[in-house]
């Protein structure tokens, strides 16, 4: 079994997150990078089921520029076989619709059985990624998953939103998208950061995909304007004492919220 | 050229028009003329086109699709509406049950897809949406460079609302596409929770707890609080963990996201995840009594202090003030 986890790469959401204002991009340099927090539990359940299940290759792939090598080095330390890292010019500042052709696109050149992603990114916050790839590659999609049960040739797992489960089941190949709410992710040991300096790490520019995606000739959704709005300031912070609610009433009366 | 603006209208497990319906219904009616998409339901479907003329919907198409087959049936039906309105642009919500059947419907047709606005306008140029993104930290503006812009709008974000419109309901003739879908094997609705609470998203003021509460019965102090200011209740993620509440109250990042008038949190730390969900509140009001905790960084009034104190003399100064 081929399972290919889709990696991104993330400016840690527990440090500080910039916008550039000219170009309107992530500001790769000014944050710490990290495997986005969520797809990280996706990974962690394809190396326990690789673990469980000899002849399973897990391969992390990754659309993002050549400084996130050491990010997606990560993957390997955590116990995945490979990893393939798609980079090229033409995609700075791609959009949802380029990401999708170009991770699609790979995807068909490594080949799978499975595709695991995680269900929304935190700094994206779009959360559509995996079923665009399922609709490029017509394979049938499994997103938002609480568990996973995996066999051989069939994939299944409940999707929660708000009050309704679905019990979702396909054949291989599929993809499917984990939450926030799957087990945490194991730490990498130095045994596993060893390792992976000798794990194969393919980098791969849009020609070598064998893909005919002409990044001008979609349609490309485009910022054209951002603005930062000022960070929120502290107002007044007291310790609690006999008259603290009083106060408190006061101050909400004051701004008209009761 | 058409001015129609396909809207893709998701139904809750109620069998009612979702909520987001209005305002992306009232969106659409600032950009051209709004046409209601609405899959499946069968069996509420005069209602639901009625709902969706009510908020402001000049056409409603009604469209079937194999209700087993999970997504692939909602893109056909948009690619069908698509063909017979040859719209400006394609609305629908930023929910579990929209977006993915409209980034999908982009891949199909080729189109650009924006993500979570927070608005939409026209200009001299065309469509144009409107986002807040790293947590409200950024407006950012964005427009597809050209062809029919495909846009999700965050659930609640839209203000604008439509003006009642007659009725005029179409069934959609819908070609299946034979897209390999995932099979829904089994379909679990829980009840509808009893309350006479306001709904969390959209809600003017809310009232969240956190781990500090300790229970899920001494969670009860929030709801105390909520129901004398007439607040909607929210919690932290380690909150919902613990079990002190449904993962439907989860405010943050992968929570609901609010921006109400007054937000009120208890024993909640401020993790970044959650901040970015309730940041751009209007007033924030934070009672912990760790005064390091990150909440007192972006609170307009910090109490340093314990919910077990502060809180019932709140309610009880809140009770007095009222007569
Ligand atoms: C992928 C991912 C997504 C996440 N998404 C979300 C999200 O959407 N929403 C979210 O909230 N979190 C989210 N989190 C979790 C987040 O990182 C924090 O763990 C969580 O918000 C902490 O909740 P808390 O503040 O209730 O708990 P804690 O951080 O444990 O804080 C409890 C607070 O209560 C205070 N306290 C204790 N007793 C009392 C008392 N008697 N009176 C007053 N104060 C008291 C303590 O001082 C402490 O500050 C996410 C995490 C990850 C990894
Ligand atoms: N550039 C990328 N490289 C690899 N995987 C990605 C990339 N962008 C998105 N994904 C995958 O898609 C998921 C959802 O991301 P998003 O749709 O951006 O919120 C992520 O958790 C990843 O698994």
């Amino acid at each position: 079994m081929k399972i290919v986890v889709l990696v991104k790469d993330v400016p840690d959401t527990y440090g500080e997150r910039t916008l550039n204002l000219e170009t309107g991009l992530a500001e790769r340099d000014k944050s710490d990078r990290v495997i986005d927090e969520i797809v990280e539990r996706g990974l962690e359940f394809a190396i326990s089921f690789a673990e469980q299940n000899e002849g399973t290759e897990v391969i992390a792939l990754s659309m993002a520029t050549e400084q996130s090598s050491a990010t997606i080095r990560k993957a390997l330390a955590m116990g995945a076989d490979r990893a393939v890292l798609v980079v090229d010019e033409a995609l700075h500042g791609a959009d949802i619709t380029l990401t999708a052709q170009v991770l699609a696109a790979a995807l068909s050149h490594i080949g799978f059985d499975l595709i695991v992603a995680g269900d929304q990114s935190t700094d994206g916050v779009g959360g559509v990624i995996p079923a665009a790839i399922a609709e490029l590659l017509d394979i049938p999609q499994l997103t938002r998953l609480a568990s996973i049960e995996l066999s051989p040739d069939r994939v299944s797992g409940p999707r929660t939103s708000e009050r309704v489960t679905l019990t979702l089941t396909a054949p291989l190949p599929a993809i499917v998208s984990v939450t926030e709410r799957f087990a945490e992710p194991r730490f990498a040991n130095f045994k596993g950061i060893m390792a992976a300096k000798k794990k194969p790490f393919e980098v791969l520019s849009l020609s070598e995909l064998n893909a005919t995606i002409d990044v001008m000739s979609a349609p490309r959704s485009i910022m054209t304007n951002i603005v930062a709005k000022p960070p929120r300031q502290a107002g007044v912070k007291v310790v609690a004492d006999g008259d603290t609610a009083q106060h408190l009433v006061e101050f909400l009366k004051k701004n008209q919220l009761v | 050229m058409s001015k129609n603006v396909l809207v893709l209208l998701d139904v809750d497990p109620g069998g009612k028009l979702a909520k987001s319906c209005a305002g992306l219904l009232g969106g659409a009616a600032k950009l051209g003329e709004p046409v209601a998409l609405i899959v499946g339901h069968a069996e509420h479907t005069d209602a639901l086109a009625a709902a969706a003329a009510e908020l402001g919907a000049t056409r409603v198409l009604l469209a079937e699709g194999d209700p087993t087959a999970f997504v692939t049936p909602v893109v056909d039906a948009l690619v069908a509406a698509a063909g017979v309105t040859n719209p400006i642009a394609v609305l629908g919500a930023q929910s579990d049950q929209g977006k993915e059947a409209l980034a999908r419907f982009a891949m199909r047709t080729g189109a650009g897809v924006a993500i979570d606005a927070v608005d939409v306008s026209a200009d001299a140029e065309g469509v144009v949406a409107h986002h807040s993104t790293y947590g409200g930290a950024y407006t950012v503006t964005s427009s597809v460079t050209f062809g029919v812009p495909v846009i999700t709008v965050r659930q609640g974000a839209l203000e604008a609302r439509g003006e009642k419109q007659p009725l005029v309901v179409e069934k959609l003739l819908v070609e299946p596409s034979k897209r390999k879908s995932a099979v829904i094997e089994g379909v679990e609705i829980s009840d509808a929770p009893k309350t006479s609470r306001p709904e969390l998203r959209g809600a003017a003021k809310v009232i969240s707890g956190g781990r500090g509460l300790g229970s899920a019965e001494k969670f009860g102090l929030v709801e105390q609080l909520a129901d004398a200011l007439g607040a909607a209740v929210g919690a932290s993620r380690a909150a919902v963990d613990a079990g002190f509440v449904p993962q439907s109250f989860q405010v943050g990042q992968t929570g609901v996201q609010v921006a109400p008038q007054l937000y009120i949190a208890l024993g909640i730390s401020g993790a970044i995840q959650h901040k970015a969900g309730m940041q751009t509140s209007k007033t924030i009001v934070a009672i912990n009594t760790d005064d390091t905790a990150p909440i007192f960084d972006i609170a307009d009034y910090g109490v340093v202090g314990d919910v077990f104190t502060v809180v019932p003399q709140l309610i009880a100064a809140l009770k007095d003030s009222a007569v």
